[in-house]
């Protein structure tokens, strides 16, 4: 058995008196997709956080590699090897791509301090990365916000693992995207699965989940509800599973009352 | 999948033209703007001085002392910041640099430093209530412009009994520091003033700065989207703060070449004047609400208003007419930048 890239180990974490994690438990393994489940206000946004290092947890363990982390900033967490790419706040769209792509990380040239940037090796990785990736673009000059949304998403997926993220975080990566999109940015999480990054996929959407992931948990309300295998579930049982079960039953039902 | 070993075109990407690239170019209205009102101004001169160097030593001399600042406002603004205490800046240095060799007996040279060290502190104190407080960075310099303003006068007239101070020639090496910062040097015949040069060096480095190195990257990208930025690892706030320094000290070296070149200071001096930097890095395609931008804009922003400022008496025109024309320049400028940038970028977005 393999050390897991990231463990939480009985995570809580309150804000005054809301518990917005109650006693989570969850193992992500290098090389797989874990893909973390839940309804709005299940505590998706929080367990990212976490993750990510902008919260600290209020009880239990966090681990990297098997070893404590106390991270006071995302910046730790970066250091750590893992690499969140938030929704909407992954790129700056005004910038061109090469300059997003190496944002926070330039390459620099001559006399380090003076922070030149090496702006054709920089221009010239974009590229070889991106078309590693299977994206080909041509020009990374373009100001990033003239690419489509699963575009922006697969560069910030490309950027965080040519930066050597050992754990890639993915909040919600498909959710304001169509499906074609969708399909585009989940090839790139197999892409990264494939290079031996622990990813973590953070969704509402258990059709998308189900597409790439190795391992699925379930939260809802805080808690972790559910811990799947791929192979030893189906589809149906994780939709079900993640509305609720019984409540979907019931809606289905008072649905169809309606409908008749 | 496509094809990656041979680069194929992708279809769906047309050609960009080197027109269009240029036209990318956010200083490019400016510039065009430039050689419009240029031409127009070559035409309607009555004097014959306009296009010899004469005129141009002329134009440039008014235009260097905003350019110089006005760079830097624009770098600034690009980070998403304003300082609207740029312009009285200039005189609380310039009356600062007096005060401290007239009153106090100050060489020129320590007096000069201990300027430019005092000015860094206010811009830093600018830079850390924004960034401390949360505030909009236009109330925060409103404040301080106004602080400043009344300070300036209390003060001034606190040791001079008037709204001057003068005498500054008395301090040791008045000379030597005219040398650099108040001079004039011959070109074809002509006196060009040596904030000239200062401008010039000026845009060249801040375009550098800010399109070659990693601090310029962290501009865009504090300016373009904090959040993001913040997330990718930039020191989005010491970036914002350094900006702030550097505005401030940029208008302490105006204010010290002016207190030089008169032998004197106004009270009132750059009062309203960190409206024509604002006006010459919109024009230069600075976008107010940050992100986009460049330094050379600014700097053929400030130039424009060179060309207003003495276009307009040599075509014999009345002067007062010289704020209405800056307006509407700035409102074209502005509103042809949005158009090309707009059509540059394609449709999209």
């Amino acid at each position: 058995m393999t050390t897991p890239a990231l463990e939480l180990v009985n995570v809580t974490k309150s804000f005054g008196n809301v518990t917005a994690l109650n006693n989570v438990s969850l193992k992500v393994e290098p090389g797989t997709v874990t893909c973390v489940l839940g309804d709005n206000g299940a505590g998706k946004s929080t367990l990212i956080k976490v993750l990510a290092g902008v919260h600290k947890p209020s009880s239990g363990e966090f681990l990297v590699e098997g070893e404590h982390a106390d991270f006071a900033s995302p910046r730790d967490a970066l250091h750590r090897g893992i690499a969140t790419v938030f929704q909407d706040l992954a790129t700056v769209a005004l910038m061109s791509i090469w300059r997003n792509f190496f944002l926070g990380n330039e390459p620099k040239k001559w006399w380090k301090p003076l922070g030149i940037m090496d702006t054709k090796l920089a221009k010239e990785i974009t590229k070889k990365e991106l078309l590693a990736m299977g994206i080909d673009l041509r020009d990374t000059n373009q100001a990033i916000g003239t690419l489509s949304g699963g575009e922006r998403q697969a560069v910030a997926i490309a950027r965080a693992v040519h930066f050597g993220a050992k754990v890639l975080i993915l909040d919600e990566p498909t959710s304001a995207l169509g499906v074609r999109q969708s399909g585009i940015v989940l090839k790139y999480v197999l892409a990264a699965r494939d290079r031996g990054v622990a990813v973590v996929f953070i969704t509402h959407n258990p059709h998308h989940a189900f597409l790439v992931g190795d391992r699925f948990y379930l939260l809802n309300r805080g808690r972790m509800i559910g811990d799947y295998q791929r192979g030893k579930v189906e589809l149906d049982e994780l939709i079900t599973a993640m509305a609720g079960g019984a409540e979907l039953e019931q809606l289905t039902h008072e649905i169809q009352v309606i409908r008749k | 999948m496509t094809d990656t070993t041979t680069v194929t075109k992708d279809e769906r990407i047309s050609n960009v033209s080197f027109v269009t690239n240029i036209m990318r170019r956010p200083e490019f209205g400016a510039l065009l703007g430039a050689i419009v009102i240029y031409v127009m101004f070559a035409v309607v001169d009555t004097t014959g001085q306009f296009t010899t160097l004469q005129g141009t030593a002329g134009w440039t001399d008014f235009a260097s002392p905003i350019g110089i600042i006005a760079v830097f406002v624009a770098l600034l603004m690009i980070a998403g910041e304003f300082d609207l205490s740029s312009g009285v800046m200039v005189g609380t240095s310039g009356l600062l640099l007096g005060i401290l060799v007239s009153e106090f007996g100050w060489g020129i040279w320590p007096a000069i430093a201990f300027t430019l060290v005092f000015a860094a502190g206010i811009g830093l104190m600018n830079g850390l209530l924004v960034i401390k407080t949360g505030l909009p960075s236009f109330i925060v310099t409103l404040a301080t412009f106004f602080v400043l303003k009344g300070a300036n006068l209390a003060i001034t007239k606190g040791f001079t009994g008037s709204v001057r101070v003068s005498n500054i020639d008395q301090g040791a090496g008045f000379e030597d520091a005219r040398k650099i910062f108040a001079t004039t040097f011959d070109l074809g015949g002509a006196q060009f003033q040596i904030t000239v040069v200062w401008w010039i060096v000026v845009t060249i480095l801040a375009t550098w700065l800010l399109t070659k190195t990693t601090f310029g990257n962290w501009i865009f990208a504090s300016g373009g989207d904090a959040n993001a930025a913040r997330n990718a690892g930039v020191p989005v706030r010491r970036t914002k703060v350094t900006l702030f320094v550097m505005t401030s000290v940029a208008a302490a070296l105006v204010g010290i070449m002016l207190a030089l070149r008169l032998n004197g200071m106004q009270a009132g001096q750059g009062v309203g004047q960190e409206f024509y930097y604002i006006i010459a890095a919109a024009v230069g395609g600075t976008l107010l609400t940050g992100g986009s931008g460049s330094a050379i804009g600014a700097s053929i922003g400030a130039a424009i208003m060179g060309l207003a400022a003495i276009g307009i008496p040599f075509a014999l025109w009345d002067q007062d007419w010289v704020s209405t024309f800056l307006g509407v320049i700035l409102f074209s400028a502005v509103l042809v930048n949005s158009f090309i940038s707009r059509k540059a970028k394609g449709a999209r977005k």
